[in-house]
């Protein structure tokens, strides 16, 4: 299972990429290997308002339904359109294609309070 | 014996496929009055992909789309949550008296007086069962039961003239209850327990925007939430209500009622406490209960007695209003009914102890060949994961296998706080032969899953067909046909 170094994590297993004031957001390797095969995204339209914590949207797998929770606060600026016919790349490729939505921050001190590669592991690893 | 086992199954196709020009099931006589013109735009030449065909086929079609069931009169049905309790006979026998069945639902009520005082009886019934004030039996399924019962939460705190944004809701709820809080409005507030809920946890997230806590009792891990009472205090301390959901009070009847528990409404799940039918998704019926401070807002119509007689009460001016037309799913609240007094006060309460009383012996059974999260004692289902499943076979593995060995599987991955849950509930029908052979058949797939896990990861095998792909099926649904 990969964590790439880059990345900043959440307990809530999404992982986020920051580039200056836009982060792009996705479900981590750990999250998409427990849900299964992912059959379903929902994702929020392009200039929703995201809070911190919040549920963003919802990503469905054969076994279960579970709420994508935003990491950051902020505007949707774009959203990751191939997921809706092929949400499946979520399984293939978490950090890549698979990609959910990009959010221009309006508050970067949030960005402090998420995990790096190694603080994630070690937290899947106690939850295990 | 092993229930499972191979035998003929006979293929059949859709009713489309079977159509043949011109064959009709019926014989008209021949017309002896002169014929009628119809209007000509009204008339179609042919009516495409409508199918024709003889009784026979008809009747073949589906007996044979029949025998492809698997139901609670085929054999164990321990759905864990669902409850798949099994429905009495006698339920349909009294549902199906002439005065019952043929009543239509705009007979006026001095014309429908045995229907109402049935009706008034279950409300009264189910009020003493359950401990509370008032019941409705409008709401036509457990869900529309919650609605009903969060809508009167909503309006209750709106007349108090401080509606309140939030609601509180354990890991351990019924899965419907987020649902219902948004469809409320409310923002959900997930709370977490460790299998069960404490009053600390309660209290540190209740503030006066609280309106309400949904809980369910005893919650989907089967566990009674022994700090209900204290739980309840906490809400009410600040102003909010409790919401019970009464998915599970099917372990509660006669021993302990939710209403003393200080909870303020509850559904009821009729098709699972109260043994009706569950179904081809219905008819369903979900009666609340409420204490007395909700009761001017239950909702219209509600069946009341005067002297000796019965009428439906429809001014209620702070009512939440209807929820559906007329009075609910009448001949579900027959069955209803015929269950509670066939079972009468004692029977009910036996019912409850052999529920947990058959749920704790396959605990007891399978505890140290499979995986008990929660180790505190179970009520009326109890749930097991996959963790020490070898072979590399998980959940879904275990229960595909179980249907090679004769039985409907058990609820999967459900509830979320458990990882590879099965949740099994056997219900108090069920004997001690029936549950030592699913005991039997879980255990001998513990041990296939150890020396032949190749079996147990392509089950099923003697079924129609074998394992489905989901996935695709999820992914890529065809939902109708075509022709050709």
């Amino acid at each position: 299972m990969e964590f790439p170094e880059e990345l900043k994590y959440t307990e809530e297993h999404e992982w986020v990429l920051i580039e200056e004031e836009i982060v792009t957001i996705g479900i981590t390797d750990y999250a998409q290997d427990s849900l299964g095969d992912i059959v379903f995204v929902e994702l929020p339209e392009v200039g929703a308002i995201l809070e911190a914590g919040k549920p963003f949207g919802v990503v469905e797998s054969v076994k279960a339904v579970s709420d994508i929770y935003s990491p950051v606060s902020g505007e949707v600026v774009e959203i990751n359109e191939e997921l809706v016919g092929a949400p499946e790349v979520i399984n293939t490729s978490p950090y890549e294609d698979g990609w959910m939505i990009k959010v221009k921050l309006s508050d970067t001190a949030q960005l402090d309070d998420l995990l790096d590669a190694e603080e994630y592991q070690e937290f899947i690893e106690e939850e295990v | 014996m092993r229930v499972g086992t191979s035998g003929l199954s006979l293929n059949e196709k859709l009713i489309f496929e079977h159509s043949d020009p011109g064959r009709t099931g019926y014989s008209l006589p021949k017309l002896d009055v002169p014929a009628a013109k119809l209007q000509e735009d009204l008339v179609r030449e042919e009516v495409k992909g409508f199918p024709e065909l003889s009784e026979v086929d008809v009747v073949r079609h589906f007996t044979r789309l029949s025998t492809w069931n698997y139901g609670v009169d085929s054999g164990f049905y321990p759905l864990g949550s669902c409850t798949m309790k099994y429905n009495p006979k006698v339920n349909e026998t009294v549902a199906r008296l002439p005065g019952f069945a043929w009543a239509h639902p705009a007979t006026p009520p001095h014309l429908a007086q045995g229907a109402l005082a049935l009706m008034f009886a279950l409300q009264e019934a189910l009020a003493e069962i359950s401990g509370f004030d008032a019941v409705t039996l409008v709401p036509a399924a457990g869900a529309h039961g919650e609605l009903a019962g969060m809508l009167m939460i909503r309006a209750w705190h709106e007349a108090q003239g401080r509606p309140r944004t939030k609601v509180l809701i354990p890991d351990t709820a019924h899965g419907t209850n987020p649902a219902t809080a948004a469809l409320c409005g409310y923002d959900v507030v997930p709370v977490s327990s460790d299998g069960i809920l404490t009053a600390e946890t309660v209290r540190a997230a209740m503030d006066e925007d609280v309106a309400a806590l949904m809980i369910t009792n005893p919650n989907t891990l089967g566990l009674f939430e022994s700090e209900i009472v204290e739980i309840c205090e906490a809400v009410h301390e600040k102003g909010g209500m409790v919401y019970c959901d009464g998915a599970n009070l099917n372990a509660l009847l006669g021993i302990a009622r939710p209403g003393d528990m200080g909870i303020d409404v509850m559904h009821f799940n009729l098709h699972k406490t109260f043994s009706t039918p569950h179904g081809g998704g219905g008819p369903g019926a979900g009666p609340v209960g409420v204490v007395e401070k909700l009761v001017p807002f239950l909702p219209a119509p509600w069946v009341v007695r005067e002297g000796e007689s019965y009428r439906l009460d429809e001014e209620r001016p702070q009512s939440i209003g209807r929820l559906r037309a007329f009075h609910g799913n009448f001949g579900i609240l027959v069955r209803a009914w015929a269950y509670i007094r066939t079972l009468g006060a004692e029977g009910l309460r036996h019912a409850t102890e052999m529920a947990v009383l058959n749920a704790n012996y396959i605990r007891a059974r399978l505890e140290g060949t499979y995986h008990l999260p929660h180790t505190r004692r179970s009520l009326h289902e109890v749930v097991f994961s996959d963790r020490d499943l070898e072979g590399d076979c998980h959940t879904l593995d275990l229960a595909k296998r179980l249907i090679d060995y004769g039985y409907h599987p058990p609820t999967i991955y459900f509830p979320l706080v458990v990882k590879g849950a099965i949740m099994i509930e056997p219900t108090e029908t069920e004997s001690m032969e029936v549950l030592d052979e699913f005991c039997d058949a879980m255990l001998a797939i513990a041990r296939e899953a150890r020396e032949e896990p190749h079996k147990v990861k392509e089950a099923p095998r003697l079924t129609r067909v074998s394992r489905l792909d989901e996935t695709a099926a999820a992914r890529k649904p065809r939902l109708r046909w075509e022709e050709g």
